[in-house]
């Protein structure tokens, strides 16, 4: 493997591919800094197992992206020869970890969605496509079901813990609006019935996030401005941190391995 | 800590069936966040088809010191071990 980043010729289906991909390595990375430090061991398990979860599922989608680019390109390629403005995951996953409400809150906000998106995807024409939603979506209701039994017990908890997920939730929402965007080429792939359209699963999106807030007894933060850019590589400042420590080793030791 | 999360003991129940078997115990501040806690836990390999968590408290255990008088007439008691008879395939687990 060469130190310099790789240039891409990407086909629509391998730039759908790569950024739903950068979503799961991107959350992944960031659920792995946690490892060591969350409040106790048994929750430090748990995000470490979710991290691992979203690494693999990223991991399959690099490996099908790199094989319908067919340009001699690895999964690993992907993920650490590729600058800032060539990842094109949403914003909401790049944010820092904040405390463990803010952790958990963007977990939830993600499942949320990925879960019943992993669940369309699984009735895709392409039998790879459709094998790795069927996959995923057994993990992603899993982090749903977590991520959400958490948001209740700190909403519902104590006066601390309650404010500290508000402030989560009230931070994260403006990321939410690019969970459902499909770009002009997204839009090819959902007409032919590869790729489900994100924009279709808003109002269960909706349902879903309001009943749980709800049980939380957490306020829905109003319909606002949406924060975007990363789909198509503008990214906040956290993700430019974020993979140089991800890309460490192969920037400084190309080709290492072990 | 264990005032707000207490601790609980972890069953599982293989792949290959039998009975739950006690595995570990785990600090958890409620029923489903054990389970959940329980399934990281304990069943990353491929462990478990079915999960119990018992709160600690909730087990009634032994006294040590009541050890010679619970355990130790048995050991003269050899004729209670199935040594003596052929078990019959058919029988199959016992």
């Amino acid at each position: 493997m060469a130190s310099t980043s790789i240039s891409l010729r990407l086909t629509p289906i391998a730039r759908y591919l790569l950024r739903r991909a950068d979503d799961g390595l991107i959350l992944g990375h960031r659920l792995s800094e946690w490892c060591g430090h969350a409040p106790m061991m048994e929750e430090d398990v748990a995000l470490a197992n979710i991290a691992l979860d979203l690494i693999g599922q990223a991991r399959l989608l690099y490996g099908y992206a790199a094989e319908t680019e067919a340009a001699g390109h690895t999964e690993d390629d992907f993920a650490y020869l590729r600058d800032v403005d060539a990842y094109e995951n949403i914003l909401m996953v790049e944010q820092p970890n904040g405390d463990f409400a803010q952790t958990i809150a963007r977990l939830f906000l993600y499942s949320a969605f990925i879960d019943s998106y992993w669940r369309r995807l699984a009735e895709s024409s392409d039998t790879t496509l459709a094998a790795i939603g069927a996959k995923a979506e057994k993990e992603s209701a899993y982090h749903l079901r977590h991520a959400g039994q958490w948001v209740i017990r700190l909403g519902d908890g104590t006066s601390e813990s309650h404010q500290r997920v508000q402030k989560a939730i009230d931070l994260l929402w403006p990321f939410t609006g690019e969970l459902f965007e499909a770009d002009a080429d997204e839009q090819v792939l959902i007409a032919k019935g590869l790729v489900p359209d994100p924009k279709a699963l808003r109002e269960n999106w909706q349902t879903l996030t309001g009943q749980v807030l709800c049980q939380a007894t957490l306020t829905v933060p109003p319909e606002n401005w949406m924060q975007r850019g990363g789909r198509h590589g503008n990214h906040s400042e956290h993700l430019g941190h974020l993979l140089s420590e991800l890309q460490f080793l192969q920037r400084s030791y190309p080709g290492a391995t072990w | 800590m264990t005032e707000i999360t207490p601790l609980w003991e972890v069953f599982i129940r293989s792949r290959n069936g039998l009975s739950h078997k006690h595995v570990g115990s785990l600090h958890a501040a409620d029923a489903p966040l054990a389970l959940q806690a329980a399934r990281d836990l304990y069943t990353r390999r491929g462990e478990g088809l079915s999960i119990w968590v018992v709160p600690s408290k909730s087990i009634v255990a032994s006294d040590p010191a009541d050890k010679d008088m619970l355990f130790e007439p048995t050991a003269s008691k050899i004729y209670r071990h199935p040594t003596f008879y052929d078990v019959p395939e058919e029988v199959g687990h016992m």
